[in-house]
């Protein structure tokens, strides 16, 4: 089961503090949304809002085409997996699976046949006697999910279900979400604070701050054309050059660089769009920028790559980090020419990244 | 769920408890304020408001010596055991094996399941002429004839003592125990001997649970009747003592409410005193 | 120094655990005594002042009275405190703080006051006294101990738990049955026998509240007025017997209730 969701100018107030402000969103029956943020941008209020746990202050909640105002949790088509997982400690994981089928009144066989069926799918076959304080971690997560989507919601909400798993446990059960979302069509919208996990699994990205919503579409999108400074700043690594635009040409630090735009700007580069080549060497294509000649300051060897800090010849103090590749033997002292093969321009002065 | 219809139901919840507290605790109460000003003429109560009953109080001697009484009692009660309840708990979470605990801990508090009545009897046959201390004495030959010790304020105390040590042992081994032993290593690693690994570090983590043993002490000793009046003889009398035969003799209720509200008074005094220190949700 | 500091501790324990446990001892042991003293020398073994207590018609309605009157007023209060307890976790009340506090009120006062006050209620109100208006007492001094309890129990972890199967669709009955008291039964457990102890073992309410069906430890007291006896020893004994084996049960419950 699967159903489409529709926010409209949802506003949620705590006495002078503003956790959600105006925030409109429709979701697609099936999508596997992220709404990712700093602690405090206001996600966690939105998915309580979508569970019901939280009355917003203004603004309606569609889901399947139906007003969720006055809905109480027990009567959503929503399920939460909880970021403490809430599972029932007196019960086996079977109980646990079956819990929300029996309120609703399915009888004993044929619950707890459809919460072994659940448990296999979320990996845990023939574990169903056993209590969950008897589980890993990652098995607790698993049994939260199956449990979540026993009842057959049409979207289940995810509460940074995966905050308190290592990082090795976090990948693998990140591709299981994937795989369990493709397989059984809910909605899934998932609540996180970590961008690669964001990027990892979602459809969409809906990054927040601050109550309301900053930037959004597929990860490619965010990362790679990000439609404001904290929203570049957030998904990643970013190289900011302050600049004002003359209309043809960007003048910044560096000089006047072949970039249309027009008042203040700033410059946002990534630092694997980023390339270091000879001084003198042949000039890239573009639309490939020159960024003149640069001193290595230092780098560090991370495995995938190198990560270089570059002094800028024109401006000494300003520090440009670059990602050279793994074959690269870059010497602290010497100088080579910086290429920009990527560039985003985004207005300047912006609201100051809170990152 | 709205908002309003959360607050609503969670009253509902609440509302029996705290009207069953009304009825029988805060009305009784205020009842007593009111009688405690009103007086007494003959086997009538003639309604007040007055402070006679007070001043009656703090100008007879027989009366006012009854919570100097109670006081001193309750003092050299408190003190004491604490002293002798912390090298008890500190004994038990240090030195006795972790398995052990539990056993010499239920050991400890096994006279907690004796009726607190039987458990006064019990000093005075201890106590007693021809009690097992008294034999005692007079079979290894350190005294000759036998010491009057029950119908003394030492046996009133030995037997609050004996209770009060009991609880004390209990609540400050419970706060030892949930020290992290780190806090000693980290102490100990510093430079920090015994003496001042206690002083420095132990004592002062585990003072809150220690004043709060010891208030609930003074509030239980303060207050109790049993004690002093199966051990402590007549020829002194303690406030609780007093407020019964006000109580017994006379049927007079004015004045008997007017003591317990000085026994009141006394027990917030306390309270007040040691507040910053007190939790008392963990009692 | 070391090995001497280790001596004077276990000599400690050996003294203190001697202090606690002497009048016990004495206690039991002269409850067999083949005589009319429960004093040194100890005469016997004899059962014949358990025979005597035994036989005893209101010693043995007293231990009816108590187990009656402990019984119900735990229950009441345990009921109370949980419902209490239920709402003050779970919903955000103008003036918790205040509400807690009066609920936590009557277990800083003394038990005589709470008597006191009653009394002279009851008298105003010309309620006569019976078992009954002694457990209201108990009910008022074991209502805070049991409401602290399981408030204090009601973590959130408790309140995750409901949470979740407010979720899955349960009603606030079906969570209650289903979620609330299930994991709160250890507690739910603790709270009604401690009231249930408090209640067994207390004197003054019972003494002051009581007209002539009374409990046991005020039939005991009046036991007592007559002078020391070997009955006393022996109904003392008894009532410390049947605690033992009462904890010793919690305790193995609760142990086993854990260990699962």
């Amino acid at each position: 089961m699967t159903a489409a969701v529709t926010l409209k100018d949802l506003t949620m107030r705590y006495g002078d503090f503003t956790a959600l402000d105006g925030v409109s969103l429709a979701l697609e029956a099936g999508e596997f949304v992220v709404l990712l943020g700093p602690s405090g941008c206001g996600k966690s209020t939105l998915l309580a809002i979508l569970g019901g746990f939280v009355t917003p202050t203004s603004g309606r909640v569609h889901i399947g085409g139906r007003d969720m105002a006055g809905v109480a949790p027990k009567d959503r088509p929503t399920t939460t997996m909880f970021q403490d997982y809430a599972l029932f400690p007196h019960m086996t994981l079977v109980d646990n699976v079956a819990f929300g089928l029996r309120m609703r009144g399915m009888g004993r066989r044929a619950r707890r046949a459809r919460a072994e069926e659940l448990l296999a799918l979320v990996g845990l076959e023939g574990a169903g006697r056993r209590h969950p304080d008897a589980l890993s971690g990652g098995q607790r997560q698993r049994v939260a999910l199956a449990r979540a989507l026993a009842v057959e919601p049409q979207v289940l909400l995810l509460d940074e279900p995966l905050g308190a798993l290592d990082l090795k446990l976090r990948r693998q059960m990140q591709d299981e979400l994937k795989a369990i979302q493709r397989r059984v069509g809910t909605t899934f919208v998932h609540v996180t604070h970590d961008q690669e996990e964001a990027m990892a699994i979602a459809d969409r990205i809906v990054l927040m701050n601050a109550g309301r919503i900053e930037d959004e579409g597929p990860a490619r999108e965010v990362y790679l054309r990000p439609r404001s400074l904290f929203s570049a700043a957030f998904m990643g690594e970013v190289n900011q050059i302050p600049g004002q635009g003359t209309g043809a040409a960007l003048d910044t630090q560096l000089g006047r660089l072949p970039l249309a735009a027009s008042g203040p700007m700033m410059l946002c580069l990534r630092p694997e769009a980023i390339a270091a080549g000879p001084v003198h060497g042949a000039p890239e294509a573009p639309p490939a920028i020159d960024l003149g000649p640069a001193r290595l300051v230092e780098a560090t060897f991370f495995g995938t790559h190198h990560r270089a800090h570059f002094a800028p010849l024109a401006a000494p103090d300003l520090r440009l980090v670059a990602h050279l590749p793994q074959g690269a033997a870059p010497e602290p002292g010497a100088t080579a020419r910086l290429w920009a093969r990527a560039a985003v321009l985004l207005p300047h002065p912006a609201p100051e990244p809170t990152r | 769920m709205s908002p309003k219809a959360g607050t609503r139901q969670g009253w509902g919840f609440v509302a029996p408890a705290l009207l069953w507290t009304a009825a029988f605790f805060v009305a009784p109460f205020a009842l007593m304020v009111w009688l405690s000003l009103s007086r007494l003429e003959g086997r009538t109560v003639v309604p007040g408001p007055g402070l006679d009953n007070y001043i009656r109080f703090f100008t007879e001697p027989s009366l006012l010596r009854g919570l100097v009484v109670s006081l001193e009692i309750t003092a050299v009660v408190t003190v004491v055991s604490v002293a002798l309840a912390y090298p008890l708990a500190a004994i038990i979470a240090f030195r006795v094996p972790r398995r052990w605990q539990r056993v010499v801990l239920v050991l400890a508090i096994l006279p907690f399941w004796t009726s607190y009545v039987v458990r006064s009897y019990a000093w005075l046959l201890v106590l007693g002429q021809g009690g097992a201390v008294n034999a005692a004495l007079m079979g290894l030959g350190i005294t000759e004839a036998p010491l009057q010790l029950s119908a003394t304020r030492f046996a009133t105390v030995t037997g609050f003592v004996h209770f009060f040590v009991m609880l004390l042992t209990l609540t400050i081994y419970a706060n030892l125990v949930q020290l992290s032993p780190n806090y000693a290593r980290a102490a100990a690693d510093l430079g920090a001997g015994r003496v001042a690994t206690f002083v420095h570090v132990i004592l002062p983590l585990t003072l809150p649970g220690v004043v709060t043993g010891a208030f609930l002490t003074f509030v239980l000793c303060m207050g109790d009747y049993i004690t002093p009046q199966i051990l402590g003889g007549n020829r002194e009398l303690t406030l609780p003592q007093l407020i019964m035969m006000q109580l017994g003799r006379r049927g007079d209720f004015p004045m008997a409410s007017a003591m317990a509200v000085i026994l009141m008074a006394v027990v917030s005094l306390a309270y007040l005193a040691c507040a910053r220190w007190l939790r008392v949700e963990r009692i | 120094m070391t090995r001497a500091w280790h001596l004077l501790g276990w000599v400690y324990l050996a003294l203190a655990f001697g202090f606690i446990l002497l009048p016990v001892g004495v206690l039991v042991l002269f409850s067999f005594q083949d005589g009319r003293l429960p004093v040194p020398p100890f005469r016997g073994p004899s059962l014949r002042w358990y025979a005597d207590v035994l036989a005893d018609r209101r010693l043995m309605a007293g231990l009816g009275n108590s187990l009656l009157v402990a019984s119900v007023s735990a229950t009441v209060a345990l009921g109370l405190g949980f419902l209490a307890a239920v709402g003050l976790a779970r919903h955000r009340l103008p003036g918790a703080a205040l509400l807690r506090l009066v609920l936590i009120a009557p277990m800083t006062v003394s038990y005589l006051i709470i008597a006191l006050g009653l009394l002279s209620l009851y008298n105003r109100a010309g309620v006569g006294l019976s078992l009954w208006t002694a457990g209201v007492g108990h009910v008022v001094i074991n209502l805070p101990l049991c409401f602290a309890i399981l408030y204090a129990a009601m973590g959130p972890h408790l309140r995750a738990a409901e949470r979740a199967a407010r979720d899955l669709g349960a009603g606030e009955a079906a969570v209650l049955w289903h979620v609330t008291a299930p994991m709160l039964a250890p507690a739910l457990l603790a709270a009604w026998f401690l009231a249930f102890t408090f209640s067994w073992d207390e004197f003054i309410i019972a003494f002051l509240l009581t007209r002539f069906d009374v409990t046991l430890p005020v039939e005991i007291w009046s036991l007592l007025r007559s002078g020391i006896s070997p009955r006393a020893n022996a109904i003392g004994s008894l009532v410390f017997l049947v605690s033992v084996v009462v904890v010793m049960v919690v305790q193995l419950v609760a142990l086993r209730r854990t260990r699962r």
